[in-house]
């Protein structure tokens, strides 16, 4: 028999977050023959979803639904993930790098004694070894990893670096609703207060507009979130902007904050600390609206206008929507 | 209370990264308290003062980390411990530091752990969740508000943006989030009074602890830069003219919208 490779999908209100996919292309990677088993867990209907990792290229779902995991807890999911890892004994266990991976993944390599593979943006095979590459000093450097235990590989992935699988709306594979109670939870969710604007996650984007100090204002943002909207993308900012109070914490990209590897990043405003660029130079395309042409943003940058943002941006804004007229 | 905090040293954020023989280069680089933990610290001391105990900082290191332990009792913190591995240990992962803190903590009346919720550095985020899975403990990661009533502890967590409402008896262990706090700055009295607090050092010897129990379960086998990045086109002309050159090169060119 084949190997298994299990890979955790995750919902986020009901829906599959990308990287749900992802998981399932990296155990490929790992090893392109191994079985693909993917594990969701939530309360109520996940057929749907279920269906879809199969759509992605799993080979068999197994899905929990219980009371208890209708929002995330360490010991809820943590209980489920190992339970099934007991059952299943997959030669590899795979889960994005997200709130919940980030949670969850430690908990159970601690109690199984396993060593963790975190933050993986590639996963290659090298004389028979699986090595892992993840960037440390946020991104200012990369380190390959491999596992020196050989009982188990274990790694999360970092969302939006490995591609997804094509869809095949045809495939079909196994999906098993399981039973599994899950009980003794110490950790009581009370509340969620959802205060993310509604649309793109920020880490998962393909496209971040990021505004810096010389936004000069919440309100400045306004025009940022107007050109994320029409790109289909996420606001982002920098330290200097989060310090003046001009959005939330959450939005900070950088070596304290998040690091996001887009496909196209704009940087508005921002002039590229070290501290700044850590956070989002290994993105794919780099645009630098700065006023200050010594900014150093520019030397990262793929595009650059050299121009006062409050006459660039509506210009920007106006060109892209002509240009979605014009394809639609 | 017993308080206790995790704290790491790391490079400074404004440092650029060299690689040197395979390994990054430490020389001359300007160490700092990982910025997380800085909050965790902060948080432990607002909390003592509130209820009242004691707070003592932890890191595993060398003896460069005496540093960042002294600047954490400056800002208030009542003891420090360094567990120095420098002569002990080569390589060590998560797996390496959680063995070793669990050992520490064996015999320790413990009712919050703090730490950052991840090191800037290796990033991992692993050691808070590992270790208190060890202590068999209850964890929150990226917390941005703790509020304690008597034996239960209120937190709002940081999950990608939203705000979670938890709540979970002590003793708990929690990692730090940026916006939980304002770290303070030192002050010069408290640099003085920092000077003369107890510091234990210990090492893996003392808490009968060998390499071979410690040993890493993942291994580095290369450090490399990414490649640097080539300086980009600055569009000139009219400034409508240049917006439209941008989408064009956008659309067509980069192919990314």
């Amino acid at each position: 028999m084949s190997e298994k490779i299990l890979v955790i999908g995750e919902l986020q209100q009901g829906a599959l977050r990308k990287v749900s996919y992802e998981t399932i292309a990296a155990a490929k990677q790992v090893n392109a023959d191994a079985q693909v088993v993917a594990l969701l867990l939530g309360n109520g209907e996940l057929q749907a979803a279920a269906e879809e990792m199969v759509q992605y290229g799993a080979d068999r779902v197994i899905t929990v639904s219980h009371a208890n995991l209708e929002n995330y807890t360490s010991e809820g999911f943590g209980q489920v993930i190992m339970q099934v890892m007991d059952e299943e004994k997959p030669s590899a266990v795979i889960m994005g790098h997200t709130s919940i991976g980030k949670d969850v993944t430690p908990k159970i390599a601690s109690r199984l004694e396993l060593g963790l593979l975190s933050d993986a943006v590639s996963i290659d095979n090298e004389d028979g070894q699986v090595v892992f590459t993840r960037p440390i000093y946020s991104g200012k450097a990369f380190e390959k990893k491999v596992m020196t235990d050989d009982s188990l590989i274990f790694a999360t992935i970092r969302p939006n670096n490995i591609a997804a699988l094509e869809k095949n709306a045809s495939r079909a594979g196994e999906i098993t609703a399981k039973d599994i109670d899950v009980q003794d939870l110490r950790t009581i969710v009370k509340e969620i207060i959802r205060k993310k604007t509604a649309g793109v996650d920020l880490s998962e984007a393909k496209v971040v507009i990021a505004g810096g100090r010389g936004v000069k204002s919440a309100e400045g943002f306004q025009s940022l979130y107007e050109l994320a909207d029409l790109l289909g993308g996420a606001v982002g900012a920098s330290r200097g902007a989060c310090d003046a109070d001009y959005c939330d914490y959450s939005l900070q990209i950088g070596q304290t904050g998040k690091v996001v590897t887009p496909d196209l990043y704009i940087a508005v405003g921002i002039s590229g600390a070290i501290q700044h660029m850590a956070g989002m130079s290994n993105s794919k395309v780099i645009v630098a609206i700065n006023s200050d042409e010594e900014a150093s943003i520019f030397n990262v940058a793929d595009y650059g206008i050299v121009g006062d943002l409050f006459e660039v941006l509506p210009l920007f804004i106006e060109e892209i929507k002509l240009a979605g007229a014009l394809v639609s | 209370m017993n308080i206790y905090v995790l704290l790491k040293k790391t490079f400074d954020t404004e440092e650029s990264i060299a690689v040197a023989n395979g390994q990054i280069d430490q020389s001359g680089a300007e160490f700092i308290i990982n910025p997380y933990d800085e909050y965790a610290v902060e948080e432990a001391i607002v909390q003592r003062d509130q209820h009242g105990g004691k707070v003592t900082v932890i890191t595993i290191g060398d003896e460069g980390s005496e540093k960042q332990l002294r600047t954490a009792l400056a800002m208030g913190a009542d003891e420090a411990v360094l567990i120095d591995t420098d002569d002990d240990l080569d390589d060590g992962d998560q797996y390496t530091t959680v063995k070793i803190l669990e050992k520490y903590f064996e015999d320790k009346e413990v009712d919050l752990i703090l730490a950052g919720n991840v090191a800037i550095d290796e990033a991992s985020g692993q050691v808070g969740p590992r270790l208190a899975e060890r202590l068999n403990m209850p964890f929150v990661t990226t917390i941005v508000g703790l509020e304690i009533d008597g034996g239960t502890a209120k937190i709002d967590k940081d999950i990608e943006g939203d705000l979670e409402k938890i709540e979970v008896s002590l003793p708990v262990l929690v990692t730090c989030q940026q916006g939980l706090n304002e770290p303070r700055y030192t002050s010069l009295p408290g640099i003085m009074k920092a000077k003369k607090k107890p510091l234990e050092q210990l090492e893996l010897d003392d808490l009968d602890l060998d390499e071979d129990d410690v040993e890493a379960k993942t291994k580095t086998i290369s450090i490399f830069l990414p490649p640097k990045k080539q300086a980009g086109r600055i569009l000139q002309g009219e400034m409508d003219e240049r917006v439209k050159e941008l989408v064009n090169l956008l659309t067509n060119e980069a192919k990314v919208i």
